[in-house]
């Protein structure tokens, strides 16, 4: 691999290829009910505990369309700064799977509800742009499970009738870096606006990736193979690799790629092939007679644009002019919608005479560092915003210094604890008053007089001493900057 | 007693409502007559024991403001009926006992209606004679060993044969005009979005439509005011200002318009047909309207538009029925193997026969050259009326191009089978309601009926011109009791 000019190449003697990647991702859309029935989508309920009559496909049964789902997809299309379409239409995709009841899957095909759009990546060497294709509505499946009895396979509706936004992006994306970047990037702008709650861990956003290899240079696409059903960027990125080197391998012995259908084994770190082309399912799409053509008006467009917050990339922008972080810091902030939230919710409470730039290397710092050993997300931190605040104006204001403050902090852990009663409670308010440390510093001057006259001999090390001895005498609350003040002035 | 089922619905209700008649009197007089017409099979499923229960019920706090107080009703097995089985004319739901109701028979219910039982139908409504049932050949009251038409052949059965009051059927491409025609009764089929279809086996989706079978113009639009209903369970339910049809029924049609389309005068229909037309053109004249030639030129295209939208629909509706859920289901070595069998098992021929039609016809590489063609033919046929309605207020075409035929007669040849529909499915690719009446008898004494077609949501005006031209028809069925024991 070559990792200079950050490029992703494969090398294979003198010929490097290049990888061309497009994602279809499917986020279930955070809602109460199902895309056409009034089921719980809760996840973790008993089996076949949130399953209608329609879910299951009952004879004479018929979908509704659920509004909320449909204000959801064009929030998250408005989101991916793309084309609403005022009118779409749910078709069938016709297959035979025991866990799917109706024998075909409601989906939009021809006609979708979200067209065209980007997304901006920001990249280690600059920003890239990536191309939207495409967002539709459609129902999810049940879930078939195998592993529970050696002669029968089980079936779970709970999931049948969730609804999903598969989100098609253009083969823009050329490395694993970039599909990370990609996959966060939707994640973030969806848990922004409120759409999907973004959990890989229960398959709320899960991708086929279509991959595909070219030597560098050459602006046509190599065959592609879809990887299904990939549940999170980790395996997204061990699929590419695999498979970009699998299609590499094969053009350098002279065959060529079959298009077809692939799974990625996670515990072989390997892809096999699915289905080929010829095998491919004939879905029979058409339009689904029981639901009409979807209409919108550009009042509801407007309406829901109106209810758009900010976004992650505004967001940004607006804390480097507002708040002066440089974009690193300000990208770390904003990449995740609580972390974004907790910042500016201390940024608030700090009041009139901020430092900002202390509350964010506090966040990134000591904050992240507690999360990450507690396992925690930023929405469960033990330390709420409001007592942050009040840490960082004690170190501000010069009430405790910042060593001080890394004790105070592991307190306020344990409970979330106020930190102004901690330092009062504790006895931990820096020392200031420069006549009680000047009598501090002559005792200590006093008991160490040798040592006073090698320092003013000129062994200036034992400065540091001093300052030492000044801080271990004022049990570590003494202003560590008058310290040194009224040292260099006594000595 | 044998009065009783001798009398129309509005009577009926009018003797209930007047104490002549309890519930439990009508309800008894068609279970015993329905009891003694087995040879008819009409019924796939009877609910006479707990129809009689209910009757009584009924009779001891009697609620006579409702529309249907008491009054005993047997509907189609399509229909699906809360805890009483609903197999569709189908094996493969010859076990299915629904947890629902659907809107159509709620909205009977809860105008006082009582149900008597489940109608033979065609299976999944695919049919014109009766015949695909799983549960056996319906006959005609009309004539031993005649087809009563179908797919609701067993509610056209049953109101002719006086087994029941009246009736509900369904129509996706004239299953109640085309019986109602065969059996000498009233068959209306509504607009398109007028009755729910929540809870109705579905056949084709975008064609299938509940409608009312009666004795006489009166009761149909009783029950169709009744049934007809905005319904949110259903997306393509209409929410129009329905009328009160019966209510406002008038014999008054002075200076209406009807329609003659001259494309329905096709090639080899027998003259009685021709003839029976022209006395419904001196009826309408007779009554006051006025008659005018028009073009529908897109007709002839209006079956094989059919033939390719119904069964394209039907074969993703019915992939449902795959013995994962409920239902019949075949024992297999894996899961396709079951699928195969329980389908192969389950499916009469007809019913194989149109899903793969479907199948072929949505099939990547022929979906452009049928399913897409046959839309656009569907938008151009629905221009037609549109076009025919700027000029006149309805249209006025034979039933059928033919009386009832013999059991067997048409089995063998599907397509002759399908021509039966020719006059009846242009309405239902319009979405629009068509009314039959039947209109006089053949040489063999068999009732012919002819089709009054309205605007969309016009239903009053169909139904009052039907009204009107029913008295002068002054239709009498000849009926002779024939399969009594």
């Amino acid at each position: 691999m070559n990792k200079k000019n950050t490029e992703y190449l494969i090398n294979r003697k003198d010929n490097q290829y290049e990888v061309v990647i497009g994602l279809e991702v499917h986020a279930q859309v955070l809602s109460e009910s199902k895309l056409f029935s009034s089921s719980s989508t809760k996840f973790g309920a008993e089996p076949n505990t949130q399953v209608s009559l329609v879910d299951a496909a009952f004879p004479g049964m018929l979908p509704v369309i659920n509004e909320f789902c449909i204000k959801q997809a064009i929030k998250t299309g408005i989101g991916l700064n793309a084309k609403i379409n005022k009118r779409s239409v749910f078709d069938r995709k016709n297959y035979f799977y025991a866990d799917l009841p109706q024998g075909y899957q409601i989906s939009q095909f021809k006609d979708p509800i979200v067209g065209e759009g980007k997304v901006i990546l920001d990249m280690p060497n600059g920003q890239k742009e990536v191309g939207i294709e495409r967002l539709h509505l459609e129902q999810d499946a049940g879930k078939s499970i195998h592993d529970l009895d050696p002669q029968n396979t089980f079936v779970d509706l709970n999931r049948s009738g969730v609804a999903l936004m598969e989100i098609v992006s253009k083969p823009d994306l050329r490395s694993p870096d970039e599909v990370n970047a990609y996959i966060k990037k939707l994640r973030s702008i969806m848990r922004y606006l409120g759409t999907c709650d973004g959990n890989m861990q229960e398959g709320s956003l899960r991708a086929d990736v279509n991959v595909s290899v070219r030597p560098k240079g050459s602006k046509e696409f190599g065959t592609r193979c879809e990887i299904k059903n990939v549940n999170s960027i980790k395996f997204m990125q061990m699929a590419i690799e695999y498979e970009a080197n699998r299609q590499v391998d094969l053009i350098e012995e002279g065959k060529t790629i079959d298009q077809e259908t692939r799974l990625f084994d996670t515990k072989k770190n390997e892809t096999r092939s699915m289905r080929s082309k010829e095998d491919a399912h004939d879905y029979r799409y058409f339009p689904d007679p029981d639901l009409l053509p979807l209409e919108v008006s550009e009042k509801f467009i407007e309406e829901l644009k109106n209810d758009i917050p900010e976004l992650p990339d505004d967001k940004k922008k607006r804390f480097i002019e507002e708040f002066k972080l440089s974009p690193y810091e300000a990208n770390i902030l904003v990449s995740d919608i609580d972390t974004a939230k907790y910042f500016e919710e201390v940024v608030a409470k700090m009041g009139k005479n901020k430092d900002i730039k202390l509350a964010v290397n506090w966040i990134t710092g000591e904050l992240f560092a507690v999360l990450n050993s507690k396992g925690l997300e930023i929405s469960q931190s033990p330390v709420s915003a409001k007592n942050f605040a009040i840490l960082i104006n004690l170190i501000k204001n010069g009430t405790i210094s910042g060593k001080i403050a890394k004790t105070v902090f592991e307190l306020m852990i344990d409970g979330d604890k106020d930190p102004q009663k901690i330092v009062e409670e504790k006895g931990l308010k820096q020392q200031s008053d420069p006549k009680a440390l000047e009598a501090l510093i002559d005792k200590i001057i006093n008991e160490n007089r040798e040592k006073a006259i090698e320092y003013k001999q000129g062994k200036e090390k034992l400065f540091g001493f001093f300052v030492g001895q000044a801080m271990k005498a004022s049990g570590g609350k003494a202003n560590p900057q008058l310290i040194n003040e009224i040292l260099k002035k006594k000595l | 007693m044998s009065d009783i089922t001798k009398q129309s619905l509005t009577e009926l209700v009018e003797n209930i409502k007047n104490k002549k008649l309890s519930s439990t009197d009508v309800t008894k007089a068609f279970i015993q007559r329905s009891e003694k017409s087995s040879e008819l099979n009409a019924y796939i499923t009877d609910d006479f024991a707990p129809a009689l229960d209910k009757a009584k019920k009924f009779d001891q706090n009697p609620n006579l403001d409702l529309k249907l107080p008491g009054i005993p009703m047997a509907v189609k097995d399509l229909f699906c009926t809360k805890n009483v089985k609903t197999t569709a004319g189908s094996k493969i739901l010859n076990n299915f006992v629904p947890t629902y109701e659907s809107t159509v028979t709620e909205n009977i219910w809860n105008e006082g209606a009582i149900l008597l039982g489940k109608l033979n139908c065609d299976e999944f409504a695919m049919g014109s004679s009766n015949e695909t049932s799983h549960f056996g050949n319906v006959q005609n009251p009309i004539d031993k060993n005649l087809v009563p038409g179908g797919s609701s052949g067993g509610s056209a059965s049953a109101v002719a044969g006086q087994l029941t009051p009246i009736t509900i059927g369904t129509d996706t491409g004239g299953s109640i005009r085309q019986p109602a025609s065969f059996t000498g009764i009233v068959g209306l089929k509504p607009t398109y979005g007028s009755c729910s279809r929540y809870g109705i086996v579905a056949f084709a989706s975008s064609l299938d439509q509940a409608g009312p079978m009666a004795q006489n113009v009166k009761d149909c639009a009783l029950l169709q005011e009744v049934i007809s209903t905005y319904d949110s369970k259903d997306s393509t339910s209409i929410n129009f200002k329905r009328n009160h049809y019966s209510k406002e029924l008038t014999k008054n049609i002075k200076g209406k318009k009807i329609g003659i389309p001259k494309e329905y005068r096709v090639d080899g229909m027998p003259k009685e047909i021709e003839d029976l037309w022209q006395k419904g053109i001196q009826y309408v004249k007779d009554c006051g309207a006025e008659t005018i030639d028009i073009s529908l030129p897109h007709t002839s295209y209006a079956l094989p538009t059919y033939y390719i939208v119904a069964p394209a629909e039907a074969s993703s509706n019915l992939a449902r029925y795959d013995g994962v859920k409920y239902g019949y289901r075949a024992k297999g070595e894996n899961l396709i193997d079951m699928y195969e069998k329980t389908r192969s098992e389950g499916f009469g021929a007809e019913v194989q026969r149109r899903i793969m039609i479907g199948t072929y016809v949505l099939s990547s590489g022929y979906y452009d050259a049928y399913y897409l063609k046959a839309q656009k033919v569907r938008k151009l046929i629905k221009n037609d009326f549109d076009e025919a309605y700027k000029k006149v207020d309805a249209i006025l075409t034979p039933s059928t191009p033919s009386s009832a035929f013999k059991i067997g007669e048409k089995t063998n040849d599907p397509v002759s089978m399908y021509l039966n529909d020719i006059f009846t499915v242009p309405v239902n690719l319009a979405g629009l309601p068509g009314i039959s009446i039947p209109a006089g008898h053949d040489t063999k004494g068999y009732p012919l009926g002819l089709q009054i077609i309205g605007k969309a949501f016009d239903e009053q005006n169909i139904l009052n011109i039907a009204f009107a031209m029913e008295e002068k028809i002054n239709f009498k069925n000849k009926i002779t009791d024939w399969w009594i024991k």
